[in-house]
Formats: C-alpha cells, sequence, structure tokens
C-alpha cells in the first residue's frame, strides 16, 4: 500500500507538471492569438481600402455608439457615485490630520491617473467585452464565422476591426467623461461638507492635475480598449457546444478582461514611476 | 412528399458522364486532433450536376464539406476546385474562388444585425463596385427565385426555418455561383417544406446551371434530387453512382443504410408483419 503511495506522488507531481505545462501553453497560444489578431486589424485598417476591402463605417459607427453613447447613462451615475465617495473618504482620512483642504490635491490626482481609467474599463469589460464575446460566439456556433470565411469576407476585417476601432476611440474619451464626472461628483460633495465654492474647487483641481496625469490616465484607457476587445473576440472565437458554451466563455472573458486591466495598470503604474 | 418525388421524375435526369469535374478530391485524409475522420478520399463532381453526399450521423459528410469548403486544411491529398488546389493557392486567390462558389448552411447561417435583403446583398456590397440601386435589384430578383418577395424587411429572428432556407440559398446564389454548397437543406423542416426546398434545389441548377454538393442524411430527399449519390459510411466512400444504381446495389451496408430507412419511417404494419414473419423463417 505504501509502495501504491509512493509511486502515485511522483506520478501526481508529473501529471500537475503536465498539466500546468499545458495550461502555459494554452495561455501563450491565446496571447500570440491575441497579437496575430491585433496585426491583422491594423492590417485591415491601414490597407483594406486600398485593397478594395474597406472596414466597413457603417459598423464602425454602429459599434461606437454601443460602446460609447450607450455606456453615458451607467458610467455617469457611477462615477459621479464615486466621486462622492472619494469626497466623503478623502475628507474623514485627512481631518484627522486636520488637513482636509488638501483633499482636492488627492481627488484631481487619483481620479485623474487612476480611478478614471480603472471605472471605466471595468465598467466596459462588462457590459462591451461580455457582448462582444457573446457575440461571436454565438455567430460562431451559428456558421456566420464560417459563413464570412467562404463568401471571401475575412472575418477579422467584418468583425474584429470595427469593434477595435471603436473601442480605441470610445474608450479613452468615455474615460475622460468619467474623470469629469467623479470630479464633478466630489466637488459637489467637498464644496457641501466644506464650504468650498465650486469655483474654487474648480481652481484647485485645475491647479493640481497636470496634462501628464491625463495623458498617464488616457494612455491606460487606450491599451485597456485594446485588451477587452482582444479578450472578448478570441473568448467568443473559442466558442465550443452551443449556447452554455456561450455563457461559459463571456463569463471566462469578464474575469480575464477584467484581471488584465488590473495587472496592466499595476505594471503600467511601476513603469511610469520609475523613470 | 410523393408529389414532389413525381415532379422530380417529370425532370429528366441530364447525361452529364462526358462533363468535365468541377471538383476533384484526390486521396483526402483529414484530422481533427490526433483522430483521422476521412480516410483517403477520391471524390469528383461533374460540372451541371448534382451530387449528393450521403450517410449516417457521425459518417464525415460536415468534414468533408468543411475540406471542400477550405475552412479545415487536411493533412494529406488534394482537393482541386474548379481547377485550383485548395492546399497550395494563396489566400487571396482563395478569395477570389470564393465568389464563385455559393454556401447555404444548415441553419442558414444569416447575419442578424441585418435583414434579409441586406443579408442577400452582402456577397455583391462585399466584391463589386456596383451602386446600391443595382445591388438592391439583383438581390430581389434571386429572392423572387427562392419565392421570398416581400419579405425583404424583415430580420432574420422573424423568418420560419423554411424561410430561413430560402433565404439562404438567395444569398448563395446571389454572384452567380459555378457551384452551390447546401448543408443538411432539409434537416429540421416538415416533409412538405423540405419537398419544396428540394423542388428550389433542382430549379436552381436548371436556371443557373451550376453544379451542386448536397450534404444529407435523409434518403428521401437524396434519392429526389440526386443525378449522382455518394455515400459515405465511418470515413470512408462506400460507392458513387447514380441513383438506380445506389438503389440496386448489393453492397450490405449500403443496403443497411437504405433499409434502416424503411424501418424508421414507414410504418406500415402490414410490411411489418411479413418482414417479422419472413425473418422467422
Ligand atoms: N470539431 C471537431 N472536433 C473533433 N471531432 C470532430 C469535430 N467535428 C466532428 N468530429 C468527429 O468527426 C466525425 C465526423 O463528423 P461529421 O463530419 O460532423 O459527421 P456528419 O456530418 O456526417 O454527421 C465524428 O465522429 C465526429 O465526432
Ligand atoms: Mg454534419
Amino acid at each position: 500500500m505504501s509502495e501504491a503511495g509512493d509511486r502515485a506522488i511522483p506520478t501526481r507531481i508529473a501529471e500537475t507538471l503536465d498539466r500546468m505545462g499545458r495550461s502555459a501553453v494554452g495561455g501563450i497560444a491565446e496571447v500570440g492569438l491575441g497579437a496575430i489578431l491585433l496585426w491583422q486589424s491594423v492590417y485591415w485598417v491601414v490597407l483594406g481600402r486600398h485593397r478594395e476591402q474597406p472596414v466597413r463605417m457603417a459598423a464602425t459607427f454602429e459599434r461606437c455608439m454601443e460602446v460609447g453613447i450607450r455606456a453615458l447613462p451607467i458610467v455617469t451615475m457611477l462615477s459621479v457615485t464615486m466621486g462622492v465617495m472619494f469626497a466623503i473618504q478623502g475628507i474623514y482620512t485627512l481631518r484627522v490630520f486636520g488637513a482636509e483642504e488638501q483633499v482636492t490635491i488627492g481627488l484631481g490626482i487619483s481620479i485623474v491617473r487612476e480611478f478614471g481609467p480603472l471605472l471605466t474599463g471595468i465598467m466596459v469589460a462588462g457590459r462591451t467585452g461580455s457582448s462582444l464575446a457573446a457575440r461571436i460566439g454565438t455567430m460562431r456556433i451559428s456558421q456566420e464565422v464560417d459563413a464570412l470565411e467562404v463568401m471571401g469576407i475575412n472575418p477579422v476585417r467584418f468583425l474584429v476591426a470595427p469593434a477595435l476601432i471603436a473601442m480605441v476611440v470610445m474608450v479613452p474619451l468615455l474615460t475622460l467623461w468619467a474623470d469629469l464626472m467623479m470630479l464633478t461628483g466630489a466637488g459637489w460633495y467637498v464644496s457641501v461638507d466644506m464650504g468650498m465654492s465650486f469655483a474654487a474647487y474648480t481652481q484647485r483641481i485645475i491647479d493640481v492635475v497636470e496634462i501628464d496625469d491625463l495623458m498617464h490616465g488616457l494612455s491606460k484607457a487606450f491599451l485597456f480598449s485594446i485588451l477587452i476587445t482582444l479578450v472578448g473576440v478570441i473568448n467568443g472565437a473559442n466558442v465550443k457546444g452551443g449556447a452554455e458554451g456561450v455563457g461559459r466563455m463571456t463569463t471566462r472573458s469578464v474575469v480575464l478582461s477584467i484581471s488584465a486591466i488590473i495587472v496592466t495598470d499595476m505594471i503600467f503604474a511601476f513603469i511610469t514611476t520609475r523613470s | 412528399m410523393s408529389h414532389a418525388a413525381e415532379k422530380r421524375d417529370d425532370r429528366p435526369r441530364p447525361d452529364l458522364s462526358g462533363a468535365p469535374n468541377v471538383i476533384e478530391v484526390k486521396k483526402l485524409v483529414t484530422h481533427y486532433g490526433a483522430r483521422e475522420i476521412l480516410h483517403k478520399i477520391d471524390f469528383g463532381v461533374r460540372e451541371g450536376e448534382i451530387m449528393v453526399i450521403m450517410g449516417g450521423s457521425g459518417s464525415g459528410k460536415s468534414t468533408l464539406l468543411n475540406a471542400l469548403l477550405g475552412l479545415l486544411r487536411p493533412t494529406k491529398g488534394s482537393i482541386h476546385i474548379l481547377g485550383e488546389d485548395l492546399t497550395q493557392i494563396s489566400d487571396v486567390e482563395k478569395t477570389l474562388l470564393r465568389r464563385k462558389i455559393g454556401v447555404a448552411f444548415q441553419g442558414g447561417a444569416l447575419f442578424g444585425s441585418l435583414n434579409v435583403l441586406e443579408n442577400i446583398m452582402l456577397p455583391l456590397r462585399e466584391h463589386t463596385k456596383l451602386d446600391v440601386n443595382t445591388m438592391r435589384i439583383m438581390a430581389r430578383l434571386k429572392m423572387q427565385v427562392v419565392s421570398l418577395a416581400g419579405f425583404e424587411h424583415l430580420n432574420p429572428s422573424e423568418l420560419s426555418g423554411g424561410m430561413i432556407k430560402r433565404a439562404a440559398f438567395a444569398r448563395a446564389v446571389v454572384m452567380d455561383p459555378k457551384i452551390l454548397f447546401c448543408d443538411e437543406p432539409s434537416a429540421g423542416l416538415d416533409p412538405i417544406v423540405a419537398a419544396a426546398i428540394d423542388e428550389l434545389i433542382l430549379n436552381l441548377r436548371d436556371a443557373m446551371g451550376m453544379s451542386v454538393v448536397v450534404v444529407t442524411h435523409e434518403l428521401e430527399s437524396a434519392f429526389r434530387i440526386a443525378d449522382r449519390i455518394c455515400v459515405l459510411d465511418k470515413g470512408d466512400i462506400l460507392m458513387t453512382g447514380t441513383v438506380d444504381e445506389i438503389r440496386s446495389s448489393t453492397n450490405e451496408r449500403i443496403q443497411n443504410l437504405l433499409n434502416r430507412r424503411t424501418e424508421t419511417e414507414t410504418l406500415d404494419p402490414e410490411e411489418y408483419l411479413k418482414r417479422l414473419t419472413a425473418a422467422n423463417d
């Protein structure tokens, strides 16, 4: 019996290693696929017109509406709420040191550099990334992707490029809007709680926040938009086995893209604060 | 269904024995992962003929179709479509070749974001420089051919199963292809609608003179439309021949395939009793 146990342990280690190896290879393959998708999308955006197969403007516009405009109500509402929340916490914390006057510095910088892009990224991952995965997954199992292929229509050009353009354009814009709404929410609370006029608050924010901070946040939003699109498309394209498969991959895409956003955010912060 | 069958028998089956092949498959082997699905298949389709690929579920029909469409890369062998070797040509050449084929997928594969007319116009939009009005007229013409006129502005989700198939056929032939592929055209349809779809396939071939490759597991439909039938079983081709040749084949596996249908579909009690007693003798 102990012999069996002795033999089982190396086997189990080997199996575990095997499984880890497999998922590592799978992971690397997915990253590689993402790189290829990105490259092909850029190719079609740049050279599609030249090859007389341009990326569809109507579809791109429709995607933009979906990614950006239709997300406005929810992003606005959550941004204002979070702005108020940051102000409450900021004032509460700084009051301990009697430094609540300084709250605008913390608010301005953290919202523009961090929370605006992060909130927007997570919202878009949940809203658009998931629907992209579901849409492509559904098209895959109903053979619509095959249909494109046999009609001589490149699916990357037809489906992925419009989505990517829309995301790359709209997510930074949405982030800008989220920044503004968070700062407004925070400003409203600051003016009520500390009796600071809204104009004075605005002036302070303008003094504190530099263009660099803004660009830092927007660059992240740009990266997030690419990540969310690729994760959504790859998971959609990998759907197997009917509606249940679509549901599974949709969930996976949301979890993966939010994780990717947070990790990228951390790496980005680390790198940009070094130099 | 016998109604449509009679109609078919009115039509002379064209003599195509001398026609050149538009599809030529040699020693085709395909794998899914490590599993070999098709074992060295040889297969040809002549110009202007309706070739039915028939076989039970899991016999490899869809796999063969996907290989013919260039959706699945074969492990070995060659596939010539209209003289071009699918396994050798570049992507650009493949795109050009694909303008000359049309595919009606099993579930229609219509795009949910486009209405029926836009779906049918899509190949024209992508591959021609015609102005929108011309494209609309051409698409409407094809809609008339498939008896779908008047449903231009419906969304695919508002169509019935038979209408979806018709729309899929209209989209498949809108570029006047040389070869039309249909995957399980009568699957999921009631017998009357299925017979009407068979009739449509015959009409399309007669009107446009194209070659047609139909994948189906339904014998009724296969016998109704086929000029020749290719019987697939477990990844091998058992036999290729005319309807009469297949019917009169002495090959045991083919007879099994043919009889399975009579057992499950014609529930004539007298016939059943006769066969029971025959088995007891
Ligand atoms: N995507 C796939 N991955 C692995 N095996 C597959 C796949 N598709 C089909 N097969 C297998 O290939 C064989 C032939 O399938 P298929 O060509 O779909 O048969 P048919 O269309 O005649 O029902 C079946 O045994 C099936 O299990
Ligand atoms: Mg099949």
